[in-house]
């Protein structure tokens, strides 16, 4: 099935047996809602953002200090080992979508953004997307544009930096012994 | 899908706006100035681990409330990203701790199918017995905490007293009571021991005198009703909206169960019905659990009598780039020593893609989305969890709820904390 009808249309992908859309961020909101309205994904399970920070390069932070690293391009890395496909930006916002009838039709919508771009807000869409979105906001620091209550979720209100970012080093955060006054 | 034919559970929709998950106090009422604020929890024994409701209160009656998070947030996601695709796996069990097994199996089911591997029937009946397992371990659990947050504690003991006999059979199958790793990428970490099936059996059938019990304490019981009838309705559509799944939609009159629609592992070739109730209601969500329970002792029969018959089969793929040798060739093989060496040091490589993958966990639909570069670490692992969105729905269920409400109320969306902050 094709999906060009979608408003915002870029491209569409099937692997895995998952079919993706991917959509321009501006349009995000009136492809949710033909989607929803036209296609009955009324269910909305997941949103999942993604970092691509240094995709299929070397020195990432994430893998600084884990044993052997990972740098394909080194003179005795396996030969036959192929750079994974470049991605069009920084970040993507994945909206795993379901639609109750039988045969569980299920589609990932997907925007493509780069650090500071904003992403229209579904949650006028699909109410459940309200804590996805912080938590996308919280752990990635993606710009959520029109959302209600655009707070910090699962960090402390004053943290600063967005943890899962490829560039947060893992273990970089102070930490006070109790042993310390 | 199917919505029952019946009544709906209210007229139009509760989910408050413009924050579909804050309460917020009516204008009128904040202006007469007689809003108590209190904060519940994060550490209060009803809230299930470290839950912090910021609770307004009119009187006794609950005008608004909202949920705050992030106490237990442990970045699970981030070290797994860290960790190689085989150590990885330990991770998922502890997210929600409660439902280890179902958790372990999305993820390794995530990396079954990026992998395209086959898992040999023996794994997968396995795997459907101990899922259901799981299923009975959760449920249990949840009935326990509820009915003693709603002062029947004699429930406490007796849902605890067959959790006990689940955790055995675990510790008989893979050595731990919880959070096993029993699930390899390819199918299961060892065959299963001798013994194990009549002790199996033994419990299938000691299990639905069990909840006979468990019907007998509470569906006759005047307080327990009083407490659960009734109260913290949602309706189907809000139910969808607000992207419940599990028990919670089924209690709220939706067929839906992904072991039916989607089915996975055997769940096509057992015999079970999805119990559905209409009323949306704290007391319909504990008829979900009870009768869930006894399904699961029915697929758990099945499995039995398949199992019986697949001695001796293997237990997982011989792939020996992602599956461990058989120990005993590590003495003979120099080649076995090399990839034992590899698997366990460096891990093996998943092809590059992402996929999502969803189960019917015992709390609703859990699901797993895996970014992989084709190296041996995920680059991206992230979790649906159940019972964060579970939480997104405790506002739209608080209308009218008075304090001792709130309690059955939070009890019956069944959350984990473990999963909600991750």
């Amino acid at each position: 099935m094709s999906w060009e009808h979608v408003p915002g249309y870029v491209s569409e992908k099937e692997a895995h047996g998952e079919q993706t859309v991917v959509v321009e961020p501006g349009q995000l909101v009136e492809a949710a809602l033909h989607l929803r309205d036209e296609e009955g994904f009324s269910f909305l399970s997941d949103i999942s953002a993604t970092d691509y920070l240094g995709w299929g390069q070397k020195g990432v932070a994430g893998y600084i200090g884990t044993a052997t690293g990972r740098d394909l391009n080194r003179p005795a890395a396996q030969g036959f080992q192929i750079l994974p496909e470049l991605k069009p930006k920084r970040f993507s916002m994945s909206y795993h979508l379901l639609a109750l009838r039988p045969g569980a039709p299920r589609l990932r919508l997907q925007v493509w953004v780069e650090d500071g771009e904003p992403v229209p807000s579904v949650v006028e869409v699909w109410p459940t997307a309200d804590w996805h979105e912080r938590e996308a906001y919280d752990l990635m620091g993606i710009r959520i544009e029109g959302h209600p209550n655009l707070a910090r979720i699962l960090m402390d209100d004053d943290w600063e930096g967005h943890p899962l970012r490829k560039d947060y080093p893992i273990g970089g955060e102070p930490v006070r012994f109790s042993s310390e006054e | 899908m199917a919505i029952l034919e019946r009544p709906a559970i209210y007229e139009g929709t509760r989910i408050p706006s413009p924050i579909p998950t804050v309460l917020q106090v009516p204008d009128e009422l904040r202006e007469g100035g007689d809003i108590l604020q209190v904060n519940f929890g994060p550490n209060h024994p009803s809230t299930h681990g470290v839950l912090r409701l910021i609770v307004d209160l009119n009187g006794e009656e609950v005008v608004g409330l909202e949920a705050v998070i992030g106490y237990l947030h442990t970045g699970f996601e981030k070290n797994m990203e860290q960790k190689t695709w085989w150590k990885a796996i330990t991770y998922p069990e502890r997210i929600d701790y409660v439902a280890f097994q179902n958790n372990e199996y999305v993820f390794v089911a995530a990396i079954e199918k990026l992998l395209g591997l086959d898992i040999p029937p023996k794994a997968v009946w396995m795997r459907t017995l101990l899922n259901e397992l799981n299923r009975l371990h959760s449920h249990l659990v949840w009935l326990g905490t509820s009915g003693l947050e709603l002062g029947a504690i004699s429930m406490f003991w007796y849902a605890f007293r067959e959790r006990e006999q689940i955790l055995d059979l675990f510790e008989l199958v893979t050595g731990y009571r919880m959070h096993t790793r029993y699930f390899q990428a390819g199918g299961l970490a060892e065959d299963v021991p001798r013994g194990f099936y009549p002790e199996c059996r033994k419990f299938v059938e000691w299990m639905p005198k069990a909840i006979d019990d468990y019907e007998a304490l509470l569906s006759r019981n005047e307080i327990w009703l009083e407490r659960t009838k009734g109260i913290g309705l949602l309706s189907a559509e809000d139910a969808i909206a607000l992207g419940q799944s599990g028990p919670v939609l089924r209690a709220s009159g939706v067929d839906w169960d992904l072991r039916k629609a989607e089915p996975y592992l055997a769940y096509d070739q057992v015999d079970f019905d999805v119990p559905v109730y209409p009323n949306g209601d704290v007391y319909d969500r504990y008829k979900v659990h009870i009768d869930e329970m006894r399904q699961s002792v029915r697929i758990v029969a099945q499995c039995l009598d398949v199992l019986e018959g697949l001695e001796g089969e293997p237990w997982i793929v011989d792939d020996r780039k992602i599956v461990l040798p058989p120990r005993e060739e590590l003495h003979t093989s120099m080649e076995s020593l090399i990839h034992h060496f590899k698997i366990v040091t460096e891990g093996y490589r998943v092809p590059e893609g992402e996929v999502y993958v969803a189960i019917e966990a015992p709390r609703g639909e859990m699901g797993c989305y895996v970014v992989s570069d084709g190296g041996p670490r995920p680059w991206r692992v992230k979790f649906r969890g159940t019972s964060f969105v579970a939480l997104e729905a405790t506002a739209t269920c608080m209308s009218n709820a008075l304090v001792a409400d709130l309690i059955a109320i939070v009890g019956s969306l069944d959350t984990v904390m473990g999963e909600v902050d991750r």
